[in-house]
């Protein structure tokens, strides 16, 4: 028996950079750099070690849909161990909201095969967190979503889910769907050896026509959300800054108590 | 009037402050009509009424404990057929995101999340988010189907308006997928008896610069000299001195409270995504060139083991 695990993973602009919009609105890729979204690196993670402590074959597949520069996130995820890598690309993805990427997405794995899909909790630049359940209710398996901790074993998928009332014990049977977040473990180093191998790894790609989706229900026009307006904040007005001489404590409580907060 | 769904957040049918601030929202576009389930449903009409909520939908079933997120789709959508609302309105919590999401996709619909404000606009109802780290602001609309929007907490001030608040109980058929995923085991967070990290006027946070579980005893004297939340940074969190949950940025908690005091907290883009929305902003940190400094309203450069425990002394005796 075999297992094909599905890894989601989004090239992102870089958060420490300056991230902005261009003009139709949509996220500026041209002129920053992109890299892989950091909690994307999580779920490549979680791939390569339900793999290793596995018994039966692992096959790890890691999917973008994204421009052309895409292919940097998932020359990434192969170097960290991933087996084979699939670009979704497509001039008519331009503006995708969440519901047309869960929809390319949904198409793409499902046409690729899989027993499981591993995805990050959240982008770090839209970060809604909503694409892994999207994709569940779109393959219509379970959602097993934003997990701490994940294992297979025996055709089921168990986690543990840390919510803000209680802590959950979840378990599905496969096929399903699982997002893990950042407390899963840290992401590994790609290693030389790593780097190396991964530039003999196939890198498939594919188009909206393979896909067999029509450009009208992705991209801009097909979106279902429409951005109006977007405004850089302004800046904050320069603070008080006092440097403690023994009374740094007491200055700050003047403060907070001409703002009314004592 | 068109009506406006707002799935309720309730524990045990004490409603969360975020729902409230949901139907104050909901006024502005439309009639409440409100969504509980779970045990103690119904408890929650005379909370919702006064708020505004013209009827109360209710329902229970061992599903919304048994089974994961999906239950409450099908409710949800069941709430959506019977009643036809020009809005979906959904509190922002992680949960509440993928229940919004999942029930855009059924209706044919597009999803907003993490909205921080809403108003009525020509086309439909207008959201604002805060994206990049809080760097920008958008507008943003529902341009497809019926607009379901998730809403963060502190995005509005509760204002009482007293309604109706007939409760009717929905009838809901679950989904072959409802009972997909299991919960087999349940540990409920013990309570501090602080407040809610999201939902507090005041939230006081540490960092690395606190140096040890056992020094967060300082952070929470001041939180508690202010009746404020804890909050950590993820430098705090992994070194196992405070909870995850607890944790404010990115992958944490986003909060946006009346005031944030960060207490040797570098203020890296990550933690800034979770806070930089705070109405007043105060750092103390003995890094004159830490980049929190560039957020704040008040600093402090200087050692917190000094700063904190006389902020906390000078608290607690100008409250006599
Ligand atoms: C600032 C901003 C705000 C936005 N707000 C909205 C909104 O309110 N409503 C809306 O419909 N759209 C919105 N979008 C568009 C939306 O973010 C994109 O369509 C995006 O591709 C999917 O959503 P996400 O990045 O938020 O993914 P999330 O749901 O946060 O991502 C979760 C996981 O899904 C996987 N994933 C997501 N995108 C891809 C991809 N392209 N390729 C491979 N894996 C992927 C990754 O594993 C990721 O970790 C917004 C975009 C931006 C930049
Ligand atoms: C994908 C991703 C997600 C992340 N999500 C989050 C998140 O949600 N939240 C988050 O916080 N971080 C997050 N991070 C981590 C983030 O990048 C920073 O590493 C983290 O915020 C640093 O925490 P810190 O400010 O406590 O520590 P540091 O950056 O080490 O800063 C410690 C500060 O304490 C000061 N200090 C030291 N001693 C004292 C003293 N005695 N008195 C006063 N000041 C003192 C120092 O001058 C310094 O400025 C994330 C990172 C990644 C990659």
């Amino acid at each position: 028996m075999s297992l094909r695990i599905v890894v989601t993973v989004k090239y992102v602009p870089d958060a420490t950079g300056d991230r902005h919009f261009a003009d139709d609105l949509t996220v500026d890729r041209d002129d920053v750099d992109g890299l892989l979204s950091e909690l994307d690196e999580y779920a490549v993670e979680q791939a390569l070690q339900i793999s290793e402590n596995a018994d039966d074959d692992v096959e790890i597949t890691v999917l973008t849909v994204g421009p052309e520069d895409a292919k940097d996130a998932l020359r990434k995820a192969l170097s960290m161990g991933a087996d084979k890598a699939i670009h979704v690309e497509d001039d008519d993805l331009h503006g995708t909201d969440v519901i047309g990427t869960s929809l390319v997405l949904a198409k793409a794995i499902e046409k690729a095969g899989y027993d499981l899909v591993i995805s990050g909790m959240a982008s770090t630049d839209g970060t809604a967190g909503v694409i892994p359940a999207l994709l569940a209710e779109r393959l219509g398996v379970p959602q097993v979503t934003l997990l701490s901790e994940v294992s297979v074993e025996d055709g089921a998928v168990k986690g543990r889910r840390d919510g803000d009332a209680a802590s959950e014990q979840l378990e599905a049977s496969l096929p399903a769907v699982v997002s893990v977040t950042d407390q899963s473990g840290e992401a590994r180093y790609p290693s030389f050896k790593g780097i190396m191998a991964a530039k003999k790894k196939p890198v498939q790609s594919w188009d909206l026509s393979d896909l067999d989706i029509e450009a009208e229900e992705v991209g801009l026009e097909g979106s279902w959300t429409a951005v109006d307006s977007a405004a850089a904040r302004p800046a904050r007005t320069a603070g008080t800054i006092v440097k403690d001489e023994g009374e740094g404590g007491k200055q700050l409580a003047e403060f907070l108590a001409s703002q009314k907060f004592v | 009037m068109a009506e406006v769904l707002v799935y309720v957040d309730h524990v045990d049918g004490a409603v969360r402050k975020p729902t409230l601030e949901l139907l104050t929202l909901a006024r502005r576009i439309g009639e409440p009509v409100a969504l509980a389930l779970g045990p103690g449903a119904e408890n929650t009409a005379a909370a919702l009424a006064e708020h505004g909520a013209v009827k109360v939908l209710t329902h229970d079933a061992s599903e919304y404990a048994d089974y994961l997120v999906v239950p409450k789709v099908d409710a949800l959508q069941a709430a959506v057929e019977s009643v036809s609302p020009a809005a979906v309105l959904v509190p922002s919590s992680a949960e509440g995101k993928e229940i919004a999401a999942r029930l855009a996709l059924r209706i044919g619909s597009g999803v907003i999340t993490d909205a921080t404000d809403l108003e009525a606009g020509d086309e439909g109802p207008v959201a604002t988010q805060s994206v990049f780290a809080a760097s920008f602001t958008t507008k943003t609309r529902v341009s497809k189907g019926t607009p379901v929007i998730t809403v963060k907490p502190n995005s509005a001030a509760v204002e009482a308006a007293p309604a109706a608040g007939v409760v009717e109980a929905l009838a809901v058929t679950f989904s072959a997928q409802a009972t997909g995923t299991r919960v087999t085991g349940r540990t409920p967070r013990e309570s501090t008896g602080r407040p809610e990290l999201t939902e507090a006027a005041i939230v006081v946070s540490g960092g690395r610069g606190v140096n040890g579980a056992e020094n967060f005893g300082l952070i929470e004297a001041l939180a508690d000299s202010l009746g404020a939340a804890v909050g950590a940074s993820r430098a705090a969190v992994d070194a196992g001195w405070y909870p995850h949950t607890n944790q404010v940025g990115q992958t944490g908690k986003s909060v946006s409270p009346q005031l944030y005091i960060a207490n040797g907290i570098s203020g890296a883009i990550q933690h800034r995504a979770g806070m930089q929305t705070s109405k007043t902003i105060v750092a103390v940190n003995k890094d004159a060139e830490a980049p929190i400094f560039d957020l704040v309203d008040y600093g402090v450069v200087g050692d917190l083991f000094d700063v904190v425990p006389q902020l906390t002394e000078e608290i607690n005796a100008r409250k006599g």
